[in-house]
């Protein structure tokens, strides 16, 4: 990450915001250009995310994929790594919970099946981290590259083992046989309901406080343990690093398990909350957006929850969009979607000279002196 | 317009040789500075044609700064340049490699898995379409080397071949665009002893050609050998410029390293006692297979300053990081506290730290800090694991930032603000910084390399006092630096190395500065104490 010279709450708040904004008036130019008002496509967009029924509810299940994925990529990106790989850990993490459920679901009893299922996903997900981590702290293959790689490999595994050993007897599509009964995660809307309050259907459910607690833990890790003091100064410096005696190349092989395990938990949501079988496909790109919401989130668990909920918005309030305009179609939505990864993901720091310019003018002298 | 003539003219000034101009290069105040480091200050120089012109200096000292302004890669600040009498501007190195001038840098510039004659030709191809193009550099490049004695198949593979060869394919890629004036960037680097001598021979021949030669280098040895004339940079300044024939080894090392005298204080000497550390026939060998620390063997005592003198880059650095536990020796072995260190039993620094050694390290910014940690983060590198700094796994900042705190009140160091950045803070408060974080783990062993390299005057008489002090109340302590006058002012002892070997060890009362220079040379002590 470039030093920036910008007071913090600029970094925090200012710049995502304009980036956010940025994108909106560009999407907002292209929907007045088809011929639909951009004031009402967004109004329609904020309800369908918040309003309407069980618009919350969808958006945040949206925002529990992006949290795992976006905490995934931020872990890494302390130890200066870039996990281009959650896609393919967290279709193993589905493996993981598949082969935990089906192979000791009615066996041993169901809270204790979804216990093991959990850490199964963590497991295998990590398991898919610490291989490229391994070969680039060893042998000196790039991160980025391997795990790219094992992205594809990870997705050919799964239609090898959907559409053959562990694919459903008599039917046609790729996918397990259901869960043991149970093997579930409680829905959150169950669980209102049940305390009295009414609550409209929708596929959030338990997994969006693992996601919270997820969050927490890594904000312990990373900032009050003496570990992620030992993860942060690799990041910046890998000769402090070797000064300090912290081993550069185990820090890069846990922290690869760790930013994996992440990813993987992303199936508990979409498998144990929602389909209770493992399909083919269920990431469908969280893992890739991910990298936008950590870049977004500024890598800090509180960042990673608001762009989190942002992209759960998007998601949600998009096909809302769809839903209402004829002239919007599911390509017009994912476009916006584009737009806003483009500007607060790729082109993240381009106001930063900008504001640097307004800010640092400000302050004048104030600067502490350097040399 | 006015400038293609005038381009045109200069050519041909420079390809027929202007005989109203001796010098091939000259240079008139040159200046150039990168932030608030002033890498070239006001040189003037001027290089007559047809010699062997070396430019020597410690890392650092301006040398490469300044080669990169002749062959068009920066901008001077200010300054002229002349080429051949000529007052010229280069935007850019095609500009100079057109008025003669050819660089062959450090590490070579090459494709790999391309043909020398490729790499020759690249970006000069011709346009009539690469075939005929090939055919005539082919005629061409032999009859150079048939001058210049610079033999290279043209059809091998470049990384298939020596480093000595990848060398000439870089010099003949310069003299085939022209270059009259060429300049080597610390070419002996990469290259064994014959290869060296193979070099040379070929300098000598483009000398005799009448080629002018700008030699960069730190290796004295070379200098005496080959050139004709001598410039000393120090510090981006030109502090000397003499005829080889005219001048010693050791006087050139002097000009080297002997800065001006800013703390000079003779302090009592120590009263060593036990052995606390003790190194036998210690070796390093790095990633290229080159030895840079040959079996060096020496006492530590508790109770006492070793101050190791030497031009940089000749083995101290290795020397600090094997016994710090950074990197691990090939051959050899040495003794921490009764713990045996070798090849096989290796250090690491975290093992070396809980022996009771303290190491300030020699890159403050790349080792001692991390620069975007907060003070207090930086103020417990390498001790985060401590008890008193947190709880089990977990660290609190709260109580780091105390802690920081409380090392800067009795270190002085200013701003005494924890939660700055690292980076905020000056190099001698920095170095104050770390001084405190070693210092305060009550070490047996400390390390210290350049312990005032860039640090401003009020704070060196600070380390110096506080390395002193260590020292009387039973440290073992070890000091790397390139200033001399440090190294008298500080030391009991003083150990010469030259080429990664110990050169000879001498008590303070009997060293003077000619003699160390002499060492520094890589003289032995016997040879060195005649001259006194």
């Amino acid at each position: 990450m470039q030093a920036s010279r910008l007071p913090a709450y600029v970094d925090i708040l200012v710049i995502p915001l304009l980036n956010l904004l940025t994108a909106l008036f560009v999407a907002g130019i292209i929907i007045a250009i088809i011929g639909e008002n951009p004031f009402t496509a967004l109004s329609i967009m904020l309800k369908g995310a918040f309003i309407y029924k069980g618009g919350l509810g969808y958006t945040l299940f949206y925002t529990t994929n992006f949290i795992f994925t976006g905490l995934a990529v931020a872990v890494a990106f302390h130890a200066m790594l870039f996990n281009i790989g959650g896609e393919g850990q967290a279709a193993m993490g589905g493996l993981g919970i598949g082969l935990v459920a089906l192979g000791l679901g009615g066996i041993l009893p169901v809270p204790i099946v979804i216990l093991l299922a959990i850490i199964g996903s963590a497991i295998f997900g990590a398991i898919w981290g610490v291989i490229p981590g391994y070969l680039q702290a060893k042998r000196g293959s790039h991160i980025v590259i391997t795990t790219i790689m094992f992205n594809f490999i990870a997705s050919s595994i799964m239609i090898w083992l959907l559409a053959g050993l562990l694919m459903a007897p008599n039917q046609m599509s790729p996918e397990t046989v259901s869960f043991a009964d149970g093997v579930m995660l409680f829905k959150i809307h169950q669980i209102l309901n049940s305390m009295g309050f009414s609550v409209a259907r929708s596929p959030l459910n338990l997994s969006f406080v693992l996601a919270l607690l997820c969050c927490f833990a890594v904000w312990v890790l990373i900032w009050r343990t003496r570990f992620g003091y030992r993860i942060r100064a690799t990041g910046f410096s890998t000769k402090a690093s070797a000064y300090g005696g912290y081993r550069p190349e185990w820090i890069i092989i846990l922290v690869m398990a760790i930013s994996g395990g992440l990813a993987g938990m992303m199936a508990v949501n979409e498998i144990l909350g929602v389909q209770h079988r493992v399909i083919l496909n269920f990431t469908s790109g969280y893992g890739f957006t991910g990298i936008a919401v950590a870049l977004m989130g500024r890598n800090h668990p509180v960042g990673i929850i608001f762009a989190s909920l942002l992209f759960g918005a998007l998601y949600q309030g998009g096909a809302e969009l769809d839903f209402e305009f004829q002239t919007i179609t599911r390509d017009m939505v994912i476009m916006i979607q584009g737009l806003i990864i483009l500007f607060s993901g790729a082109l993240a720091y381009m106001f930063n000279p900008f504001l640097e310019r307004i800010f640092l003018a400000n302050k004048g002298q104030k600067e502490p002196e350097n040399g | 317009m006015l400038d293609k003539i005038n381009k045109v003219k200069r050519e041909h000034i420079i390809k027929n040789g202007d005989e109203s101009s001796p010098f091939a290069i000259s240079l008139i105040d040159i200046c150039k500075s990168f932030g608030p480091v002033q890498a070239n200050d006001a040189i003037s120089l001027d290089v007559t044609r047809g010699t062997i012109h070396g430019i020597i200096g410690e890392n650092g000292a301006g040398k490469s700064t300044l080669m990169s302004i002749i062959y068009g890669f920066y901008k001077p600040d200010s300054g002229m340049i002349k080429v051949a009498g000529t007052p010229v501007s280069f935007k850019q190195p095609s500009d100079a490699i057109s008025l003669g001038i050819g660089m062959v840098h450090q590490h070579f510039m090459l494709v790999p898995n391309f043909t020398a004659l490729e790499n020759i030709i690249l970006g000069s191809e011709g346009k009539k379409g690469l075939k005929s193009g090939l055919y005539a550099a082919r005629k061409k490049l032999k009859e150079l080397s048939q001058t210049y004695g610079l033999e290279v198949d043209l059809d091998s593979i470049t990384e298939d071949l020596p480093v000595g060869i990848q060398q000439r394919i870089e010099i003949l890629k310069a003299l085939y665009r022209g270059a009259k004036v060429l300049i080597l960037d610390e070419p002996t680097g990469v290259l064994t002893p014959q290869e060296t001598e193979r070099l040379f021979e070929i300098l000598n021949a483009l000398k005799s050609e009448g080629v002018t030669i700008l030699l960069i280098t730190h290796k004295l040895h070379e200098v005496m050998a080959i050139t004709d004339v001598v410039s000393v940079m120090r510090q981006g300044k030109l502090v000397a410029h003499t005829k080889t024939k005219e001048t010693n080894s050791e006087w050139l090392a002097e000009q080297m390293v002997g800065r001006s005298v800013l703390v000079n204080i003779q302090y009592p000497k120590g009263n060593p006692k036990h052995i606390a550390l003790s190194a036998e026939k210690v070796s390093v060998t790095d990633k290229r297979g080159f030895d840079s620390l040959k079996n060096v063997s020496f006492d530590l005592h508790a109770g006492e300053i070793l101050g190791i003198a030497g031009i940089s880059g000749n083995g101290q650095s290795e020397l600090l990081s094997v016994l710090s536990g950074i990197i691990q020796p090939a051959a050899g072995q040495f003794k921490i506290a009764e713990e045996l260190f070798d090849a096989t039993h290796h250090a690491d620094p975290q093992k070396v730290r809980q022996l009771g050694v303290a190491h300030v390290p020699e890159d403050r910014h790349a080792e001692g800090l991390i620069l975007q940690f907060q003070a207090f983060e930086s103020a417990i590198l390498g001790y985060e694991k401590s008890p008193n700094l947190g709880v089990k796994l977990l660290t609190d900042p709260n109580i780091n930032r105390t802690y920081c705190a409380q090392l800067m009140d009795s270190f002085d160091v200013r701003p005494q603000n924890p939660t700055l950045l690292s980076s905020q803070f000056s190099g001698g408060n920095q170095q104050k910084l770390i001084l405190a974080r070693e210092i305060s783990s009550m070490p047996k062993v400390l390390l210290v390399g350049q312990p005032t390299r860039g640090v401003d005057i009020g704070a060196i008489e600070f380390i110096h006092n506080t390395l002193i002090s260590m020292r009387d109340s039973g440290c073992a302590i070890i000091v790397v630096s390139v200033e001399l006058e440090e190294i008298l002012s500080l030391s009991d002892r003083i150990m010469v190395m030259n080429a990664g070997e110990v050169v000879g060890t001498v008590n303070k009362q009997d060293a003077t500065k000619p003699m160390l220079g002499k060492m520094m040379a890589g003289m032995t002590l016997n040879v060195a104490e005649k001259g006194v």
